[in-house]
């Protein structure tokens, strides 16, 4: 437990000392929100409700998404600067140093939320159910987000090369993002696609949050991530978790410099 | 414990690359092994493999006594590594970085305060402790990444060319303080690419080639290995050349090496002082006025680059 203390007090100390981080992570979901629930909401329209209040919740899971690029370039850098082999060759556990990455840029991806938030509310975005609702909302995005974080220490030490890494999540972070009902509602895609974007955590993850804090969610279909979005949301995290934190783990013990 | 650290037949594979080919080891505690070796040879892999950071694929290896597959916690409890390049972490100062590992190390936070400035005065880096450590220099770096190795004072420590891209200064001052280390009864594995280093730390040397020992000995053995001692002298004028090669060539029966750039005389010398006494007497009977005249031995350099420019052949000659 003091190793953990200790390691994330490290990372804290991180973000003090270079805050960017929060913006990096934040830029293209504060772009989403500027380009698409402000200029785009008059030619954009949804079933009941505003499309500025229909784009936010897949805007934040936006953020959870770009933070899987960050955590791995940090990964990525230890391993480089040899410290892993450090913290590797010291009697502390495994675990331990991974669960500081995810602690420390899970508080990371709260304040940049905190930021699109902001924004968001600017634009008009308004929740409008209960604040038990809200905060259900924000804690499934952060469940969300904790997933993202160790998919991103997997993807770093597993990929090591900063460019890799840097390519293959921007990708990641685009695709996962339009292949979801973030922005669209998925009526018109074709029947395969349609299958896989709603099973896509992002969509059920947003939708779920519509629900729960009125903002005109898309529900139509009757498959199960459309019909129980917060279900399949547990459902899928869980499943993501359960496979990720295990390998994440794995490639640790094995984490070579070069 | 007889030995500090103990290995034998090691073996590595990746991929189709055999990197470690049986590697037996032993050092005895509070000595110093040099691994020199060119690169690729497996000394890095080596390290590794006792830091219990990489799994053999067959052997077997204790450090502090305990087994590096079986109890890698007791191993990394008594052991520091410091690799190739200096472990610290750049956006915390130096004393932060120190800091850390003692909580780590579980020397709770007042312990690790306190070790962290008794290093940090130890180190002579007390002046730059508030500052990040990505504005100290390569030798400061390496001075915090050393002290951060020692924080929970190992008995067996791991240097991987711990010298590498320091400017001469900041590399003496390295030396030092690792030789302090060796004062206290550390045990040290120190592998380098600079035989002078080797020459200056090591108590034993252990030359690798290909991923196996191709010989060992201490750093006088290991000359004597390769070569005879030579006599080499200088004259002054390039036209008393011939004279003095004559005159050792009488002493010694056998044909000088002339070198008219630098006006220099060199023979093998095969029978030690009988030998020098009689060049010296035959080159005073020739009357060839010398400015130099003296008795080498091979250095480092030279055995290196004998033991491992010939790998395959030496292979079998070596560790006796």
């Amino acid at each position: 437990m003091s190793e953990v203390l200790a390691l994330t007090g490290r990372q804290m100390t991180h973000l003090r000392r270079t805050p960017e981080k929060i913006i990096s992570v934040s830029l293209t979901p504060i772009a989403m929100v500027v380009i698409l629930g402000y200029l785009f909401a008059s030619v954009i329209s949804v079933k009941d409700g505003e499309y500025h209040d229909y784009v936010m919740a897949g805007v934040f899971a936006q953020v959870g998404l770009a933070c899987v690029g960050a955590t791995a370039l940090g990964v990525a850098s230890d391993l480089r600067a040899g410290l892993t082999d450090r913290f590797r060759s010291m009697p502390i556990s495994r675990a331990s140093v991974l669960f500081a990455y995810t602690v420390a840029d899970l508080v990371t991806a709260a304040a940049a939320m905190g930021a699109v938030a902001g924004i968001g509310l600017l634009v008009g975005w308004r929740i409008h159910g209960g604040f038990l609702e809200a905060v259900a909302g924000f804690a499934l995005l952060l469940g969300f987000t904790y997933a993202m974080l160790w998919l991103g220490v997997l993807i770093g030490l597993a990929m090591r090369n900063m460019e890799a890494i840097n390519g293959v999540t921007a990708l990641a972070l685009v695709l996962f993002s339009f292949l979801s009902n973030s922005f669209m509602p998925l009526r018109g895609l074709p029947g395969w696609l349609r299958a896989v974007a709603e099973w896509n955590p992002v969509s059920s993850v947003a939708e779920a949050c519509r629900v729960l804090w009125g903002n005109a969610p898309a529900s139509a279909g009757a498959s199960l991530p459309v019909r129980h979005p917060e279900l399949a949301s547990v459902l899928t995290l869980g499943v993501l978790l359960a496979v990720v934190v295990p390998l994440a783990l794995r490639a640790f013990r094995t984490a070579a410099a070069r | 414990m007889e030995f500090a650290i103990q290995a034998e037949g090691l073996k590595k594979r990746f991929g189709d690359h055999e990197v470690l080919a049986g590697v037996d080891l032993s050092v005895p505690p509070g000595t110093v092994l040099g691994l020199l070796g060119p690169n690729g040879a497996g000394k890095t892999t080596t390290v590794r493999t006792l830091a219990t950071l990489l799994a053999p694929d067959a052997g077997r290896a204790t450090v502090a006594g305990y087994d590096v597959v079986r109890r890698p916690r007791e191993v990394r409890r008594r052991i520091g590594l410091a690799g190739q390049y200096a472990a610290v972490d750049e956006l915390l100062t130096g004393r932060e970085n120190l800091v850390l590992i003692g909580r780590l190390m579980g020397l709770g936070r007042r312990g690790a305060q306190t070790r962290a400035e008794e290093l940090l005065d130890g180190f002579g880096l007390q002046d730059a402790a508030g500052r990040p450590s990505k504005t100290y220099s390569g030798g400061m770096r390496r001075r915090l990444d050393l002290a951060a190795c020692l924080v929970a004072s190992p008995q067996v420590l791991f240097l991987d060319e711990p010298t590498t891209g320091l400017d001469p200064a900041s590399r003496i001052t390295l030396w030092q303080q690792v030789r302090e280390q060796i004062a206290r009864g550390v045990t040290v594995l120190l592998t380098t690419q600079y035989l002078e280093e080797a020459d200056f730390l090591a108590d034993r040397i252990t030359v690798f080639g290909s991923g196996r020992v191709i010989a060992e000995g201490t750093a006088d053995e290991l000359k004597r290995k390769v070569g005879d001692e030579r006599l080499e002298i200088s004259v002054e004028r390039s036209e008393s050349l011939d004279a003095a090669a004559a005159a050792l060539g009488r002493a010694v029966s056998e044909a000088p090496a002339v070198d008219r750039e630098t006006r220099r005389v060199a023979v093998r010398l095969v029978d030690g002082i009988g030998g020098v006494a009689r060049a010296a007497a035959e080159l005073e009977r020739s009357g060839v006025p010398v400015i130099d005249f003296a008795v080498r031995r091979p250095s480092l350099d030279e055995v290196f680059l004998q033991l491992t420019g010939t790998g395959a052949q030496t292979k079998e000659s070596g560790d006796e």
